[in-house]
């Protein structure tokens, strides 16, 4: 995440520093440990997240297994660690494909205008409006299941917020001077854009990818919890809610962990993104609602 | 009014006409083949000449324009197919398990409004005091919890801890609350914050102030000139938050075993079982479709400058 916030830190002249605000601290604070859990994952979790110990099963929380082990002897710990990685990373790559689709649709639909812009923001109109589950679950109907086909009906059912923002952008800066000034000096319309426009939508885009984040983490693990996303054994958080129901009335605390750590991850990314809109693009509340 | 109603109406014949379009393209034209998945649930074992009879069999030797026409004239006299998976025709299982669906979904709406309402209208009367702190404390956490996870807590909770609901299946209302809750918090939280914050907009307008100097009193004001203009948003919300709600009871009715669409569609999904997936994603979209077009009609109602303009135009 710090590396998409960068960019607003050097659009600003006076820099950004963090609000004083402490939920806004800890939210960061959280984001810091999840960074660590992503990068440094294997080195720092006490066991293998995969290693079976079939005598030590269902152990509540000790001394060796901080957070118990699962109906396997898995160390839940390990797990949860293990399942930080796959959900910032299928976060990062759906953001990247919504952001692509997202730019380059918009860009065009901008830029071209008359028809071409009517037919795109009409079918953009039934992605805003239709359920993103439904569309998701008729996607992965499509493409059939597995990660990589719900990060592809994620992205699908998400790109179009982005594409109208930086339609409208484009089209609010299309007659200005400077744009003018850069086709004269001869700059494709493809240079114009990354050069010009792009910079211009980065803010709300920022906005809106990092109040999403905490949207695509629950879509992720829903879609696995339902057994269409990511398959056990990965050590995902929604595939261990999955995996710990069977066990509900005899080790409840199996199916706390990883939601917990779900909830806390999606709140963390949600208090920044309310933080980065207050500070960055206050008319962008009313607009995204879902 | 009547003629608005009636035009959208017929609107929604072409809508759904192209919806089936797009929906049976998606599915002919995806990664798999048809009949592949056929022979495998019909556990037949693929061989060259059981791939040639199927495809004969599906029609899928032919053209893919006739394969829609023929598809669109079964589906006009309400034949939608078999389920690879069981044989059996689709819609008469989907409309088996349909009601109980529409039933969670009906009631998630329903305590979605008759809580985010007072919630909003609170948090606004009471603006930066501590009311106001609570809704937005638990509007936050509405917002991240996800819906299948709250609906395990509710379980530990009322289930294994307390024995007051019962944990699976459904039945009377002691079976709706669980499940009601879980599928609507998040979109009741949405709901508190935006009347919260559209209540607050109206309130800034000039009439209010208007009405305030008249000497009006502040439960009058509220209700004849800041509900009446706050209501707006919050009917166009609606439409959304129906869809998200539908999409949470599909999620929702798998952890407390209710017998919905959700578990056969999910399975129909898993299966690629096209038939069921095709009329199900067409039953999701006309349900969807039909409940924008009440939140459109509602919405015409409740704001004079359209109802009018409509009427002088009809």
């Amino acid at each position: 995440m710090t590396d998409a916030v960068q960019p607003i830190a050097k659009s600003q002249e006076t820099g950004f520093h963090l609000p004083r605000r402490w939920p806004v601290r800890l939210a960061c604070l959280v984001l810091l440990l999840l960074a660590v859990a992503a990068v440094a994952g294997p080195w720092i979790s006490p066991y293998h997240p995969d290693q079976m110990e079939l005598a030590r099963r269902l152990q509540p929380p000790g001394s060796d297994h901080w957070f118990g082990t699962d109906h396997l002897g898995r160390d839940i710990l390990s797990r949860l660690i293990a399942g930080v990685r796959v959900s910032l990373g299928s976060v990062a790559v759906t953001l990247g494909l919504i952001l692509t689709l997202g730019i380059v649709i918009g860009g065009i639909a901008g830029f071209a205008g008359g028809r071409a812009d009517r037919f795109i923001m009409r079918v953009a109109d039934v992605f805003l409006t239709f359920p993103t589950l439904v569309l998701a679950l008729f996607m992965i109907g499509v493409l059939g299941t597995g990660l990589v086909n719900v990060i592809v009906a994620i992205a699908l059912s998400h790109w179009a917020w982005y594409a109208r923002i930086v339609r409208c952008i484009v089209l609010s800066l299309r007659h200005r001077e400077f744009l003018l000034a850069a086709r004269l000096s001869g700059a494709g319309p493809v240079r114009t854009f990354i050069e010009h426009l792009l910079p211009a939508t980065f803010s709300q885009l920022v906005v809106l990818a990092t109040l999403d984040i905490g949207h695509i983490m629950l879509h992720v693990s829903g879609l696995s919890f339902l057994g269409l996303g990511i398959a056990p054994p990965t050590a995902e958080w929604g595939v261990m809610i999955s995996d710990a129901r069977q066990f509900v009335w005899t080790a409840p605390l199996l199916i706390l962990w990883p939601g917990l750590a779900l909830f806390v991850s999606v709140t963390a990314f949600n208090i920044l993104g309310d933080a980065l809109r207050d500070r960055l693009d206050p008319h962008l509340k009313a607009e995204h609602g879902h | 009014m009547l003629a608005f109603i009636v035009r959208r109406l017929l609107l929604l014949v072409p809508m759904l006409l192209a919806a089936s379009i797009v929906i049976f393209l998606m599915l002919r034209l995806g990664p798999s083949d048809p009949a592949m998945d056929y022979l495998r649930l019909s556990k037949v074992p693929p061989t060259q000449e059981a791939l040639e009879t199927a495809r004969r069999m599906l029609g899928l030797d032919l053209p893919i324009v006739s394969q829609y026409l023929d598809w669109l004239g079964k589906a006009l006299t309400l034949d939608f197919g078999t389920s690879y998976a069981t044989q059996r025709p689709v819609l008469p299982d989907l409309i088996h398990y349909l009601p109980a669906t529409l039933q969670l979904a009906g009631s998630a709406l329903a305590l979605t409004l008759a809580l985010s309402i007072p919630m909003g209208m609170w948090a606004a009367r009471h603006r930066e005091g501590w009311p106001d702190q609570v809704v937005r404390l638990v509007a936050f956490v509405g917002v991240s919890m996800p819906n299948f996870w709250l609906g395990f807590l509710l379980v530990l909770v009322f289930s294994v801890h307390l024995g007051w609901l019962p944990p699976m299946g459904r039945g009377g209302l002691a079976h709706l609350v669980m499940p009601v809750v879980a599928i609507s918090f998040m979109s009741l939280s949405i709901n508190a914050r935006l009347l919260r914050a559209s209540m607050l907009e109206a309130a800034g307008q000039r009439h209010v102030r208007y009405a305030r100097l008249r000497g009006l009193s502040e439960n009058r004001i509220e209700r004849a000139h800041i509900l009446r203009n706050a209501w707006l948003p919050i009917i166009t919300a609606m439409g959304m938050h129906v869809g998200e709600l539908i999409g949470g009871t599909l999620v929702i009715e798998s952890i407390f075993g209710w017998p919905g669409v959700g578990r056969y569609a999910v399975s129909a999904i898993m299966n690629r079982d096209y038939p069921v997936i095709q009329c199900f994603t067409l039953a999701m979209v006309t349900i969807f479709v039909i409940c924008n077009l009440i939140v459109d009609i509602v919405y015409a109602w409740a704001d004079p400058r359209i109802r009018l303009a409509g009427e002088d135009a009809a």
